[in-house]
């Protein structure tokens, strides 16, 4: 990702299933898995934008943006 | 980023989809969608045919055409979509049981006529909609609800028999590797001529519960261990071979299809007639 | 070759193809089956020279299934097959009857059950035709007993199947089907070609399974602007998977309502012979031209017999078999099983009309003498 440019990651909570394969396989650990297994975005500024968390995700429930 | 969406190739509106908590399923639909978007095939250009099962439900949630029919027989009604209109790019999406086990017969020899189709099979293990029962490729000794004890019987290897009946394309990869599952499909969607793209996928809840593990996340570790290229597979000694399986493109060839042979050798016309 | 015009001597079999070719069938998909193969094979010659394409499936149950792939892709689209091949095509033909796809399945009628006589007729289908798939369902069945009349059906079969968005079945039988005879092709432009109904209704507000005052669908073929979803699923207008029982409910009952409703358009029967008699010949396919002979020999003994002959097998004359209850003193069906029509007939009889059943199930047609000695006897 450029310097300036700024990442978004939503996690639609009506479609997450809690499985946590998002958090277990980012390799920038962006993820933190609360105690309900929701998924929450802890650390954005790690993101590398490698998109494996959005195509891993088997509900469909992460969107990534990037905000130049 | 691309102005073609995935979302617009999925009925987004059906969703959260049915599948279970860490089925690979969804990350197929997704790559899927990815896929079709990338290619840049408009959705009323595709027709998506699937059978019964987990991943026999994914018509539901796709924005091309689709056709929904009985189990096993995908691959039929493909064969006659793509002969009713052959501008059509037609897609097969089938579970094991539907594409080898019930459906065996229609994927050997779609196959061998090599029609103009991309068959997409989620290989899970076992029946996951019925409640984990035993498949063609479900391993030997591998615990099922209809194999409580183990299974007796061996399992297919879906990529090999494709190959052997003839296929123009046929590749092997895991929603782990989803990367290559988005590129495969292109590639797959592309090749004219039949093409396999088998997609070894978690089932956390029945075949990962009852031989790996019920975590999505050990489930997604398996495929990610288990996993090995097509060329570091080949240099393996059998017993590593036992514990692995090969990911990557087996076969590549461009033998003509059956449209553009049946056209080739049916060349007459009716004369006076319409 | 030229596509055959005017007066003709065929056989059953190839007749069938030329009314499927006329009625615009492009796309075949079958197995070989005796007594039925001549249409796959003439078709495998034919329907590449008008641009078609002939398959010869693995097996029935994908015979059937490729036949639905072809029709939704909007090719009219046919298959042929006999007893065996019958019984594996329910499956999908399940399918097409609740998706509501046009197609057409053609069976010559073998002797059963199982492989039973492959070379020798029967009648034995009558009620697997209506009810061989599983569920409730309606189903247009049409019975030939000529080969001028497998011709004109094979065409009204296609326009039925295309107009009312439902399978029909051709129920033949080997005699129909492999005995050669003269038949009247028509010309081209005198033919009457039903097409399916399009979508009459802007993109946005398209809903494939949504009826009008006529209950049938307007189903888009897969490739138009009209996005299209069919499911042999439980399913609601738009072809999503559904299951309130509501809407389970309301999809079966306007299947059968769309039928129901058109009876007399599908209903065809002919009478023959006096009006009315004192014995009434009701038959169908092969042995209705024993039973013509009959009422042609009982006029020279003075005996006062007609004939009704069921073209549409289903639904089911109610009504003409009714008037032939009222007015008979006597009526005799003979049939080539053991009385499936009989048994039908006897559902309508609240007048306790005498009913004569003869049956046959050696794969021998029923010869005139039996009909009339089974008459005399009656009469005495």
């Amino acid at each position: 990702m450029k310097a300036k440019e700024k990442i978004r990651i939503s996690i639609d909570e009506n479609l997450c299933k809690r499985c946590g394969i998002c958090s277990e396989f980012c390799s920038e650990k962006v993820f933190l898995e609360l105690d309900n297994g929701m998924p929450q975005v802890t650390v954005p500024e790690n993101c590398i934008v490698c998109h494996l968390c959005d195509w891993r995700c088997p509900d469909l429930a992460i969107t990534l943006e990037v905000i130049s | 980023m691309s102005t073609n969406s995935y979302k617009n190739y999925l009925k987004e509106e059906h969703f959260p989809h049915i599948w279970c908590p860490g089925c690979g399923d969804g990350i197929v639909l997704h790559a899927y969608a990815i896929a079709l978007a990338e290619l840049g095939l408009a959705p009323k250009e595709v027709v998506t045919v699937t059978g019964i099962g987990c991943w026999g439900k994914s018509d539901d949630y796709v924005a091309t055409h689709a056709l929904h029919g009985t189990h096993g027989r995908a691959l039929a009604y493909a064969t006659g979509v793509k002969l009713g209109n052959p501008v059509l790019t037609v897609i097969a999406l089938m579970g094991d049981g539907d594409a080898v086990t019930i459906g065996g017969n229609h994927f050997i020899h779609a196959a061998r006529r090599n029609i103009d189709l991309t068959a997409v099979v989620i290989n899970n293990f076992n029946y996951g909609m019925t409640g984990g029962q035993y498949s063609a490729t479900t391993p030997l000794k591998s615990k099922t609800t209809t194999s409580p004890l183990g299974n007796a019987e061996p399992g297919f290897d879906i990529c090999s028999l494709a190959e052997a009946a003839g296929a123009n394309f046929v590749a092997r990869t895991t929603p782990f590797h989803v990367v290559s599952l988005k590129n495969l499909l292109k590639e797959g969607i592309q090749k004219k001529g039949f093409s396999l793209i088998e997609v070894i996928t978690p089932c956390p809840t029945y075949f990962g519960r009852y031989n790996i593990n019920s975590s999505p996340v050990a489930n997604m570790h398996w495929l990610k261990d288990k996993a090995v290229s097509v060329s570091r597979y080949q240099h393996m000694t059998d017993e590593d071979k036992l514990q692995h399986f090969a990911i990557g493109t087996f076969v590549n060839k461009d033998r003509p299809d059956f449209y553009t042979m049946y056209q080739q050798i049916n060349d007459c016309k009716w004369e006076g007639g319409r | 070759m030229k596509r055959p015009v005017g007066k003709q001597f065929m056989q059953g079999n190839e007749a069938c193809v030329f009314g499927a070719i006329d009625a615009g069938a492009r796309f075949y998909a079958g197995y070989p089956i005796t007594p039925s193969s001549e249409i796959a094979e003439l078709c495998a010659k034919f329907l590449p020279q008008v641009g078609g394409v002939f398959l010869q499936m693995e097996d029935e149950l994908g015979s059937m299934a490729a036949v639905i792939g072809a029709s939704t892709a909007g090719t009219k689209a046919f298959t042929a097959t006999s007893g065996p091949g019958f019984t594996l095509m329910q499956e999908n033909l399940g399918m097409a009857i609740y998706t509501e796809v046009p197609c057409v399945l053609v069976n010559i009628q073998r002797n059963g059950p199982s492989t039973g006589l492959a070379t020798r007729p029967a009648q034995g289908d009558v009620m697997q035709a209506r009810w061989g798939t599983h569920g409730d369902h309606p189903i247009i069945v049409l019975s030939p007993s000529s080969v001028q009349e497998f011709y004109d059906l094979t065409l009204r079969a296609f326009n039925l199947s295309e107009k009312y968005s439902i399978p029909v079945i051709l129920l033949s039988d080997e005699v129909i089907g492999h005995m050669r005879e003269d038949l009247v092709i028509p010309e081209l432009e005198d033919l009457v070609i039903v097409n399916r109904k399009l979508p009459n209704k802007p993109i946005k507000e398209y809903r494939a399974y949504q009826t009008e005052n006529d209950d049938i669908p307007r189903i888009a073929p897969f490739g138009s602007e009209y996005i299209v979803h069919i499911s042999s699923s439980c399913h609601d207008e738009t072809g999503f998977t559904h299951s309130k029982p509501q809407t389970a409910d309301q999809l079966v009952r306007r299947l059968h309502r769309k039928i129901e409703r058109n009876q007399e358009d599908i209903i065809q029967v002919e009478w023959f012979g006096p009006r009315k008699a004192d014995v009434c010949i009701i038959a169908y396919g092969a042995v209705s031209r024993t039973a013509k002979q009959v009422v042609v020999d009982a006029q020279e003994k003075g005996l006062s017999v007609n004939l009704l002959r069921l073209i549409t097998h289903w639904p089911f004359p109610d009504e003409q078999v009714k008037e032939a209850l009222s007015q008979a003193k006597v009526i005799i069906v003979p049939e080539m099983n053991l009385g499936q029509v009989a048994q039908e007939i006897l559902r309508l009889n609240s007048l306790q009309t005498p009913i004569y059943s003869i049956t046959r199930i050696d794969g021998e047609i029923i010869m005139p003498s039996e009909i009339m000695s089974k008459i005399e006897e009656v009469i005495r």
